[in-house]
């Protein structure tokens, strides 16, 4: 009787697990992108908030528009393309300018929430009531067959994000010239600008990949997990994204196992919460955010950044 | 084509202008977005600039708001201008109002004169403490700052939440607050009938102290060496690794006393929104005021102006107030690309 218990439990947190794991993935993959390039995005808190913003506003719309089943889609494109110009304005600041990349990425962070927030207030007004969506459902592959079943009950966005970002990243960085330009002009710019590579536009493509990839993860909550917007949406998630991809070392397999053992850190502390363990529950809260920082202490020591992380690229 | 910078450093003249400039052009940026929402952009600019100077009570209002954000802008700079990026302000505040807090409920029988230095001690310490973490991982691992001061944030909030939640609840209001701290805790106000308190000279102190380390000692000029070029300081045989340790620490500790300030001055007891964000407003203000502290002063008074006329433009035109955020976020980047201008020259140029 314990036993089956026990399995059930494993079976909800393993299920949990993919799904919190799910935003931290599409971002953590976007960061990748980004870095590997040489430019540190901390836009991604901000591009993240306006991606579960517009993508849940589009959607609203497009429903109240008469979409009544591709709705979820419209908005996660809309995300998608904020995300992309977002982007783009890091990539003037810090590529084209050449700018100090934490200030500007902070900038974009405070300005995107600042226009989600002013852009909240103008469609939906200041109503007490938060505007709801019907979300995306999830799909269980293996059907009703106990375990399996409960585990594979899943978002489609949760299978993209395991079975496709993560090899389509590995396989791009590792694999394909173009990988090859993107690791190089974030090494070593000036021989990759000797080799004929456009640093610029290499770091701009970068960007604009990440985030794309960082407002689907920010689009994720609010169209599948909530079906709603709310301020606290994102709630440090970028700013674990960011030590996710130091802790995988800028690699996109380990960046899924970072996300998997945050995610399942977050599934824990939902549990434990419930099973009326006698702490308070922001401790548990807090937990994942502690054991990302412990993690970096141990995997982030001496970690090998791209060589030209943080360094504008200038042409003389 | 394209945008081509090349190196040429601007006439001294020119750098004082280069916020003046970067106020105006972020203006006219936001403009489109208030004619976006049917407002008359000039009529805001009125209620944002002027209308909160024109009475005695609001332009006091104005020195109110500006009081936590001339700590934290005094806090990021003294980290900044040592080369760390303390983007932790906001935690650390949390910390120091916590530390302010839990000091304040136990001085009721006290006299002020125990009571505020205390809280003001233990609320410089507990930011202190917050930052030690990070600035140790940076010092001794060279783990990036930035991440980790920016999980403790969270950190903090949580922390903050769960004793408001728990302990400190304060059974008589219905919200999450702690009870109110002792009388002899709360900071004097300096002006009769209204809210400028005791916390605006402690962050005026800070601003002049912070003057006086970074052009006029030894140690601000061995921070400053270490923030520009680490490698060339440490040839210059300057700790770069200690150096960067105090400024970090010292910085958690100004932050913290931003949270000293909101507590004993302002609401008297803690709440979880103590700070909508003087932390990160910390990072605009210190680089709007290029890392300079009489800088650093005049950016925080105009971002106090900018909130404090937030509200304005929100009762009278039904602006959402977050327009102030919004303009304050252009501001930075603005600031920040503007700033380029210091020493290289931007010119078009074709083929």
């Amino acid at each position: 009787m314990e036993l089956t218990l026990f399995l059930t439990f494993l079976v909800g947190l393993t299920g949990a697990t993919l799904r919190v794991a799910t935003p931290l993935i599409f971002a953590t993959i976007g960061e990748v992108y980004t870095e590997r390039a040489g430019v540190l995005n901390l836009g991604i808190e901000g591009i993240m908030f306006l991606g579960a913003f517009v993508g849940f506003a589009v959607a609203f719309k497009a429903n109240e528009a008469g979409f009544t089943s591709g709705y979820l889609w419209v908005g996660l494109l809309g995300a998608m393309g904020v995300g992309v110009l977002m982007s783009l304005l890091m990539g003037f600041f810090s590529v084209t300018l050449g700018v100090n990349q934490h200030v500007s990425g902070l900038g974009i962070t405070l300005l995107s929430i600042g226009l989600s927030l002013f852009s909240f207030r103008m469609v939906f007004g200041e109503s007490s009531v938060l505007p709801k969506i019907k979300p995306f459902g999830q799909y269980s592959i293996f059907g009703d067959l106990p375990g399996l079943g409960p585990i594979f009950n899943q978002y489609l966005l949760t299978y993209v994000a395991f079975i496709v970002l993560v090899p389509l990243a590995w396989w791009i960085l590792y694999r394909t010239s173009l990988g090859l330009q993107l690791r190089a002009v974030g090494e070593n710019p000036e021989a990759a600008d000797a080799a004929g590579v456009n640093v610029f536009r290499t770091r701009y493509l970068a960007l604009v990949i990440g985030g794309a990839l960082m407002a689907v993860g920010g689009a994720f909550l609010s169209l599948a997990q909530l079906g709603a917007f709310s301020p606290g949406i994102i709630a440090g998630r970028g700013w674990v994204c960011i030590a996710l991809v130091i802790f995988a070392k800028w690699d996109p397999i380990r960046a899924m196992w970072g996300a998997l053992l945050f995610g399942g850190v977050a599934a824990l502390q939902l549990r434990l919460q419930t099973t009326g363990v006698d702490l308070p529950y922001e401790v548990f809260l807090a937990l994942p955010y502690l054991v990302t920082i412990v993690a970096l202490a141990i995997a982030g020591r001496n970690a090998a950044y791209p060589g030209a992380y943080l360094k504008p690229y200038r042409r003389e | 084509m394209g945008l081509k910078i090349e190196r040429l450093p601007a006439p001294v003249w020119v750098r004082p202008l280069i916020p003046i400039a970067a106020i105006i052009v972020t203006f006219l940026l936001t403009a489109t977005l208030i004619v976006l929402v049917k407002a008359n952009p000039l009529e805001a600019y009125y209620y944002f600039l002027v209308d909160p100077l024109s009475s005695r009570v609001s332009a006091i209002e104005v020195l109110v708001k500006a009081t936590p954000l001339l700590l934290t802008g005094a806090a990021v700079t003294f980290a900044f201008a040592g080369g760390y990026w303390n983007i932790g302000a906001e935690g650390q505040l949390y910390a120091g109002a916590t530390a302010a807090t839990a000091i304040g409920l136990q001085m009721h029988n006290q006299s002020p004169w125990v009571a505020l230095p205390l809280m003001i001690v233990g609320g410089f310490g507990a930011g202190m403490l917050w930052a030690l973490v990070p600035a140790l991982m940076k010092v001794k691992l060279a783990i990036d700052e930035v991440v980790t001061t920016l999980l403790l944030n969270s950190v903090a909030l949580f922390i903050v939440s769960a004793l408001l939640n728990g302990p400190w609840r304060d059974p008589i209001s219905q919200w999450p607050q702690s009870p109110e701290i002792a009388a002899s805790a709360i900071f004097p106000k300096l002006i009769p009938r209204s809210r400028l308190h005791l916390g605006f000279i402690l962050a005026v102190i800070i601003i002049v102290a912070l003057w006086f380390v970074l052009t006029r000692t030894a140690f601000g000029l061995r921070m400053r060496a270490g923030g520009l070029g680490p490698e060339a300081a440490r040839f210059a045989g300057i700790n770069v690794g200690r150096t960067m340790l105090i400024s970090a620490l010292v910085s958690g500790g100004i932050a913290g006393l931003a949270g000293v300030s909101e507590v004993a001055g302002i609401h008297y007891h803690l709440i979880d929104a103590i700070s909508p964000g003087y932390g990160y407003t910390g990072i605009i203000i210190a680089t709007l005021g290029t890392l300079n502290a009489w800088g650093v002063a005049l950016a925080a008074l105009f971002i106090g102006l900018i909130d404090t006329g937030a509200q304005t433009v929100s009762r009278a035109l039904g602006v959402p107030a977050y327009l102030g955020d919004v303009i304050q976020a252009v501001l930075l980047l603005v600031t920040l690309g503007m700033l380029l201008l210091q020493s290289y020259r931007i010119r078009w140029k074709g083929n």
